[in-house]
């Protein structure tokens, strides 16, 4: 296999409060191919904003990295100075968040915008920025750009502006984007929209995407491999044909099962009984044991490795015998 | 833009209006003026012919009018206690004020704009919290005590600075400044503390608390994942995006300085405006009172003006241009 364009090893992030250290992310590995699109799912709190965010070394203290490597194109990237992450950002790593309305800053232009990101990040010249800026926009779908590029964020629609957050994380041609819910606050017209857009230009580009959301529908369309995270640990990681459709681990199993089916008439949505655990109260052994229908004893006593034998790696005792292949 | 100005010129027109017409009020109700002008040997006959003679026979309207064009025309009419015209003291006292609350100003505004953004961009830092404690003495400490503690570290247990008065003045045409001589310059320090101190402190935590509310919003987060540089994320996207609510508390601080050196005046016995004015309310001196009621007044829509042409300038949300699209879909 190729050398993965960005690898995870044992990710540990903790939020170090009053009463006691809250572990947000809790020993994470998972690595993306050059061009691939890694969905990362799971439940609001799972960690999986806070991975992506700690991939760009975005956390905001006291939050900090406690163990682990990340490495990006064969280089470590979680130990560098400020300094030197703030220049991978944009450059190597593009990032687009959940929300087009606030992403941009009202009191300046699109243009400045823009052309301030190009040229942090590029050697160029003031108009070879604008005339990147122009293509950019063009190349993201909006209409009239030399028109356009001289408008405030708040002249244009959610759709639209999410086009333009799109095209500065494209500004500096970075080899991985993470998209933070890139979909979530759009309509649903538009989020298929936004979700093919975006599926072009890295097919074009070459980019490889991190996609957090918990939308199952839009990891299904878009990307190659999914992982799924569960209280701030993997618990699966797979193709994503085979995790939709054969889920490894009860978890995955239950969240696919709760998706409904439209055109299915059902008495009642399927559901996990309880709910995720918080940071503080994780239960020992296996975080997801209180709630599994498959719960063995062993699963409350020790925590299940991630077994990286198969296609899919699963963390789960239930699999602890064969390597797992769909 | 041109109907924007347009519109607020109005209000403000509408506003000074009112204020002649409180000032205008105390004429009429706050004694005669009759009695105030004349001896105590003056007959009735007279006084009445007096009464005509000033006007103050025709229509309340009528007057009114009169009033404001006087006004309008610079002329505050003629102090009761010093038998001058109320301009002319006016002329002589403005620049002993307007020298102070410039200075106030400046130093609340230069010290306290950079020290609010020093503490919110460093909450936790030992500097931000010594920032924040001298900010509560500031802002709890009245002036006058404020003026008086300085007064007595400083010219009487010291002894470097004056305690009172202007110091040497030099003078510019009808301007008397006290800023080219070096004891018109020593002068002036305690008393622009004094009455800049509380607005300092004001900005200063205004600006910190404006500051981190911006920090954490999505387009500066959005700005560093861009990989812009700190500098240019917090002096350029932050800062400009706290000027708004800065800007509208500023205009209203740098007006109440000039309304509050009444009591900064008196405790420096600074020949100003304020000090001026206290005089004349211990001797009902009308005329004055007015003028100087007008004179806060039309301060104050000055700077309102010139802080929502400002918002203009900063916010293109504000511009309601028609050209706004509305486009809709992605």
């Amino acid at each position: 296999m190729a050398e993965p364009l960005l690898k995870v090893e044992n990710l540990r992030v903790e939020f170090p409060t009053r009463r006691g250290t809250l572990c947000a992310v809790d020993d994470v590995s998972f690595h993306i191919q050059p061009g691939e699109v890694l969905g990362v799912v799971g439940e609001s709190g799972a960690g999986k904003s806070m991975t992506g965010i700690a991939v760009i070394g975005l956390l905001e203290a006291p939050g900090r990295i406690a163990g682990g490597r990340i490495v990006l194109e064969g280089q470590r990237i979680d130990d560098l100075p400020y300094e030197e992450k703030r220049k991978l950002r944009g450059r190597k790593i593009g990032a687009i968040f959940q929300d087009p309305l606030t992403s941009l800053n009202p009191l300046y232009t699109v243009e400045r915008q823009l052309i301030e990101t190009i040229r942090t990040h590029l050697e160029v010249s003031e108009s070879e920025a604008f005339e990147r800026a122009v293509s950019l926009l063009r190349e993201v779908g909006i209409p009239a750009p030399e028109q356009r590029i001289k408008h405030y964020p708040h002249q244009f629609s959610g759709g639209m502006r999410q086009r333009v957050v799109i095209a500065l994380a494209l500004c500096a041609e970075p080899s991985l984007i993470i998209a933070d819910e890139p979909t979530t606050a759009l309509d649903v017209s538009i989020q298929a929209q936004i979700i093919t857009l975006l599926k072009r230009l890295c097919r074009d580009h070459g980019t490889s995407v991190m996609l957090v959301t918990h939308d199952m529908g839009v990891i299904a369309e878009t990307a190659h491999r999914v992982a799924v995270m569960y209280a701030g640990r993997l618990v699966e990681v797979g193709p994503v044909k085979d995790v939709v459709r054969n889920p490894s681990h009860p978890y995955t199993a239950g969240l696919m099962a709760s998706i409904p089916v439209i055109g299915r008439k059902v008495e009642n949505l399927s559901q996990i009984d309880g709910s995720m655990p918080r940071l503080n109260a994780i239960p020992e052994g296996c975080a997801f044991s209180p709630r599994c229908p498959q719960v063995m004893e062993r699963c409350r006593r020790e925590r299940p490795p991630l077994d990286t034998r198969g296609r899919t790696e699963v963390s789960c005792w239930l699999h602890a015998g064969e390597s797992v292949d769909a | 833009m041109a109907a924007y100005i347009v519109r607020r010129i109005l209000q403000a027109i509408v506003v000074m209006l009112t204020v002649a017409l409180i000032a205008f009020s105390l004429f009429r109700f706050v004694g005669d003026p009759i009695l105030a002008l004349v001896g105590q040997d003056t007959t009735l006959e007279e006084q009445a012919e007096l009464r005509k003679e000033l006007g103050l026979t025709d229509p309340v309207v009528v007057q009114f009018a009169r009033f404001v064009g006087n006004v309008a025309r610079g002329e505050l009419g003629i102090s009761y206690g010093q038998r001058r015209p109320v301009i002319d003291m006016f002329k002589e006292r403005l620049p002993a004020t307007l020298e102070l609350s410039l200075l106030s100003a400046v130093l609340a505004i230069g010290i306290g704009i950079p020290m609010g953004i020093y503490s919110g961009l460093h909450r936790d830092g030992w500097l931000s919290r010594v920032f924040q404690t001298v900010s509560l003495v500031g802002i709890s400490l009245p002036p006058f005590l404020v003026g008086i503690l300085l007064i007595y570290l400083f010219a009487v247990f010291i002894g470097v600075l004056p305690s009172q008065g202007r110091g040497d003045t030099v003078q510019l045409g009808w301007w008397s400044t006290g800023l080219l001589t070096w004891s018109g310059i020593k002068s002036l320090i305690l008393p622009a503390i004094t009455l800049g101190l509380f607005q300092m402190t004001l900005i200063m935590r205004l600006v910190r608390s404006e500051m981190l509310e911006v920090l954490r919003t999505d387009y500066i987060k959005f700005a560093r994942a861009r990989g812009l540089k700190n500098r240019v994320v917090n002096f350029g996207h932050a800062l400009k995006n706290t000027l708004v609510p800065v800007i509208t508390v500023t205009g209203l601080q740098v007006g109440s300085i000039v309304a509050f050196a009444v009591i900064t005046e008196t405790v420096f016995q600074w020949p100003g405006l304020g000090f001026l004015f206290l005089q004349s309310v211990q001797t009902v001196d009308i005329p004055v009172m007015a003028a100087y009621l007008v004179f806060v007044a039309a301060f104050f829509v000055i700077i309102n003006l010139i802080v929502d042409l400002l918002y203009y300038v900063i916010d293109p949300r504000l511009r309601l241009d028609r050209t706004t699209s509305s486009d809709h879909g992605g």
